[in-house]
């Protein structure tokens, strides 16, 4: 039963990928590569941290600001915790707020984009304005108001982090259907009848593919560094939930006795959101290409 | 004169963007939530007589349509209402206290973000597929993913906290004496020429400048090298070679044309260059805009919250209402 | 006649990633003062990169490996740094086709062309008064001169790049599809002003083109260029009365003959890869004529008539 499953799903992910990946250029797929390797690195990180983990990240495993050794990679915190362990499980909470903040704001800013654009409309034009206006504001300050009001919690960082990235989805996707409703094959559909449900899921949707792939994963980065930014300025997680972007807050008035407090959390953040963006790199060079 | 026409045009089009930001920070800060006042002042057991004094006093107790316009109202006159912890406080005040802070860092942000952006990208461009090329867009993507407070910290670790040459945190020295004219304590330190506050004030400043700028530089880099590459590709450059133009010229004529499009970026970069402000406030305990809205997030201080949004919308829309102006003067295909 | 411009045994190879492309090879041509030479083609039969060579101007990954551009007996191939530059506008410019993307779209009209003269070394004064008598002499009003290119038309914008590239009086003018982007009625406007200039300046002009109706109406002499070597060239009357190279018949073959009253004969099959062009004649593939030798070795460029050459074995026969 699960092995059907899994090899159904198998059989969509490599549709999918064979559909994003290609034309894209040699040095792009290397890009995507590097970047999907660092990503799956983190990914699986996380999944296994109870296994990678030497500590508890939560119950303090030593005395205060230990230096690395043996036992403690990483040294400790000012608590006596594990920093190796808090970054390894740290991993899930960012993966977790980033993955639900995408996925919410990309199944309603696609949608709505593809609506709006292919009808266009009075509609249209209030939805882009409001759109563009909130594009074009900072979207962390916008997601600090959001996740203030919401308080610090996971999920309403999530909350926040996805309604600040839907423009960037329905921007881009209403962009693309007024190019794409002009091209002969859509007009086409329009005169043969088709319905036009069945020409957004059919017809549309699969030649905005790669571009909804590349913002995908752009965002995916932008979300990272935003979701750090939220949990450094405590609006993401409450003490003793480990996360990069706290924890890196937490270490501030310990760098000059424990500068590897700092030094690692950041980077991870870093990292993650280098790989995210080289994926989303190096699907853009054949979206650049087409144009 | 077409010039004036068009600024105001443009400028009447801020007008929505800014009211649109103000109604989505009124749902967020005043509706979501349910009572703000009792959301901070809920759990220190008030009698009921003495919160609804204060939602009197607030105006919170009238209906939300009469909130909202009363609040528009008051906003356009500059005032931003009162502080719901400090009681009386006026926001307007403080925001007046913050705001050159802001701007100081802001500028200088965005001075080094161009300065590095635009070297690095027109090195890469002019030499196409080197090494050199290589290594400046593996800058500009490496440095688009930076965690701001973290690359912040290192530099405060590296410059101040390991080799002493700048200070830690701050925007001046409280030791220094510095007559404020301004508010921009630079530009203060001039007008009274007070060459000790200058430096100091200066040497605050360069960390959280280069935390911001080179964070931000990366996108220029790439933008400036590939509008480069392909200017110098075009037409017309071929066509100036075949009329025997001295290089330089070429490289400057294809430079005026690559450098149009990083114009209009910045102005849509400005928004990143805020929030990126306000996380480097944060780690630099920078006295500005940000460290404010940080601060009232801990109080949940909501009136004090939507001014800083209100603002921020504010400053976007201007912004690009003077890119808009800046890309119409250099641009001759821009028709006003 | 004393000839302007001299090319010999010219070879120009692009050395790209998938191959060296062999866009010119063993090129001669000779144009005369006041002379209109056409040279006629298929696109990617190397003739725009025959233009670029005669500045110098080939653009990477190409490569000039021999030969002979003589401008008044200076050899331009020579020539490096500011004396190439000095040639360049000088002794040889050029026009390109498309006139919507070879003005620089952010400077005044007045801007570029009188860049050209400062940047030969004529004072900013004179440069003032050349530009406007410039203007006139390519039909445009002086009002234009403060104008952006995208303000004026295809046309208007030729001509700008003509009264640039004219501005020194060079001896050779190589236009490259001059007319090829725009409207026919423009397209004669424009073939007349430079009939005119070369008229009056004496200015011998490489006309670049595949439209050999254009070359008929319009050259002197004809180089009929054919993957990359020029197959045929003459006095242009000799050539269209009597075609003797079988590309050419077939060229002329596919153009509508309004008096004749017969269809126009498409030539058939394609032309051949440069990075690896067959042996022997390179038209062979395609050629009604072809015979065993024709696959084996290369016929040259051989003078048959008084000012007239072929590269064909079929001449051979002939004799």
């Amino acid at each position: 039963m699960i092995a059907v499953y899994s090899r159904k799903l198998l059989g969509r992910v490599g549709r999918v990928s064979r559909i994003v990946l290609e034309g894209v250029p040699p040095t792009g797929r290397k890009l995507v590569y590097v970047g999907l390797a660092i990503v799956l690195v983190i990914v699986f990180m996380a999944i296994a941290a109870p296994i990678i983990a030497p500590h508890s990240p939560t119950a303090p495993s030593g005395r205060p600001l230990e230096p690395p050794s043996r036992e403690h990679p990483f040294g400790t915190d000012r608590l006596g915790r594990d920093v190796f362990s808090r970054i390894v499980y740290g991993s899930r909470t960012v993966l977790w707020v980033v993955a639900v903040a995408v996925i919410i704001s990309s199944s309603i800013g696609i949608p709505m984009g593809l609506i709006s654009g292919y009808y266009g409309g009075v509609v249209d034009r209030v939805l882009s304005m409001i759109m563009d206006a909130v594009y074009a504001f900072p979207s962390l300050v916008l997601a600090i108001a959001l996740a203030a009001a919401l308080g610090p919690r996971p999920e309403n960082a999530a909350v926040a982090i996805a309604v600040v990235y839907i423009p960037t989805y329905f921007r881009m996707v209403r962009g693309q259907v007024l190019q794409l409703r002009e091209t002969p094959f859509l007009e086409a559909a329009r005169v043969l009848g088709i319905p036009s449900t069945r020409i957004m899921r059919r017809h549309l949707l699969p030649h905005l593919l790669p571009t909804i792939m590349v913002v995908f994963s752009l965002s995916a980065a932008d979300a990272v560094l935003t979701e750090a930014a939220l949990s450094f300025l405590g609006l993401a997680v409450r003490p003793p939930t480990p996360d990069w972007g706290f924890d890196l807050y937490s270490a501030k008035g310990f760098a000059r006795s424990a500068p590897l407090l700092i030094a690692i959390p950041g980077f991870m953040i870093t990292v993650l959101a280098l790989g995210l963006a080289l994926i989303g790199e190096g699907l853009s060079e054949r979206v650049r290409r087409t144009r | 004169m077409g010039l004036l026409r068009y600024i105001a045009l443009r400028a009447s089009l801020i007008i929505p963007s800014v009211l649109i930001l103000y109604t989505i920070a009124f749902i967020v800060l005043r509706v979501l939530p349910g009572n703000p006042v009792l959301a901070v002042l809920g759990t220190k057991n008030i009698p009921e007589e003495q919160l609804q004094a204060i939602m009197e006093e607030l105006g919170l107790n009238k209906p939300l349509y009469v909130q909202y316009f009363e609040y528009l109202w008051n906003v356009l006159q500059g005032d931003f209402g009162t502080s719901l912890i400090i009681r009386g406080r006026s926001i307007s005040a403080d925001l007046a206290d913050r705001l050159p802070a802001t701007v100081e860092l802001a500028v200088a942000g965005m001075f080094v973000s161009l300065l590095l952006g635009i070297t690095t990208g027109l090195v890469a461009g002019l030499k196409k597929d080197t090494k050199i090329d290589i290594s400046l867009r593996v800058y500009g993507a490496i440095t688009y993913t930076i965690f701001i407070p973290w690359f912040g910290l290192i530099l405060q670790l590296l410059f101040a906290l390991w080799l002493g040459l700048l200070p830690v945190s701050g925007r001046i020295d409280p030791g220094t004496a510095l007559e404020e004219v301004t508010g921009f304590y630079l530009l203060d330190s001039l007008i009274t020429r007070n060459k000790e506050a200058f430096i100091d004030a200066l040497s605050h400043l360069v960390l959280p400048a280069l935390t911001l700028g080179i964070v931000l530089s990366g996108p220029y880099t790439r933008l400036l090298r590939n509008n480069l590459v392909v200017a110098l590709e075009s037409n017309y450059v071929m066509a100036y070679r075949a009329r025997g133009v001295r290089n330089y010229r070429i490289t400057w004529h294809a430079f005026r044309n690559a450098i149009i499009p990083v114009v209009t970026y910045a102005g849509l970069q400005f928004a990143l260059l805020l929030g990126g402000a306000v996380l480097t406030e944060t780690t630099f305990d920078w006295p500005g805009i940000g460290t404010y809205l940080v601060e009232k997030i801990q109080y949940r201080d909501y009136p004090a919250i939507q001014a800083v949004v209100v603002v921020f919308a504010f400053a976007v829309g201007v912004v690009s209402l003077i890119v808009d102006i800046i890309y119409a003067l250099i641009d001759p295909r821009v028709r006003y | 006649m004393r000839e302007v411009l001299r090319i010999e045994d010219l070879t120009v190879y692009y050395y790209t990633l998938r191959g060296v492309v062999r866009a010119v090879e063993r090129v001669y041509l000779e144009a005369g003062r006041g002379e209109l030479v056409a040279i006629v083609g298929e696109s990617g039969c190397g003739k725009s990169t025959l233009g670029y060579s005669i500045l110098k101007l080939v653009p990477p990954p190409g490569r000039i490996l021999s030969g002979r551009v003589e401008v008044d007996s200076v050899d331009i191939l020579e020539l490096e740094g500011d004396k190439l530059r000095h040639a360049r506008g000088e002794l040889v410019s050029m026009i390109f086709q498309d006139p919507f993307t070879t003005l620089d779209p952010v400077r005044r009209v007045e801007e570029q062309i009188a860049e050209v003269l400062l940047e030969h070394g004529i004072s900013k004064e004179e440069a003032i008064d050349r530009v406007y008598d410039l203007l006139r002499s390519v039909g445009l009003s002086e009002r234009l001169a403060r104008m952006y290119p995208h303000q004026l038309s295809g046309g208007q914008r030729q001509r700008v790049s003509i009264a640039a590239a004219i501005a020194l009086e060079p001896r050779v003018l190589v236009a490259d599809e001059p007319t090829t982007a725009l409207d026919v009625v423009v397209q004669k406007q424009i073939m007349d002003l430079l009939d005119s200039i070369r008229r009056e300046k004496g200015m011998a002009v490489i006309l670049i083109t595949h439209d050999i109706v254009l070359a008929a109406e319009r050259a002197d002499k004809i180089a009929i260029m054919y993957a990359g070597k020029i197959v045929e060239e003459g006095p242009i009357d000799e050539v269209l009365k009597e075609p003797r190279h079988p590309y050419t018949k077939a060229l002329l073959a596919s153009v509508i003959d309004i008096e004749s009253r017969e269809w126009p004969q498409a030539i058939t099959g394609q032309p051949p890869d440069l990075r690896k062009p067959p042996p022997g004649c390179r038209f062979a593939p395609r050629c009604r004529y072809v015979f065993d030798k024709c696959r084996r070795e290369e016929p040259e460029l051989v003078e048959v008539d008084h000012g007239r050459r072929i590269a064909c074995w079929l001449e051979e026969r002939r004799l």
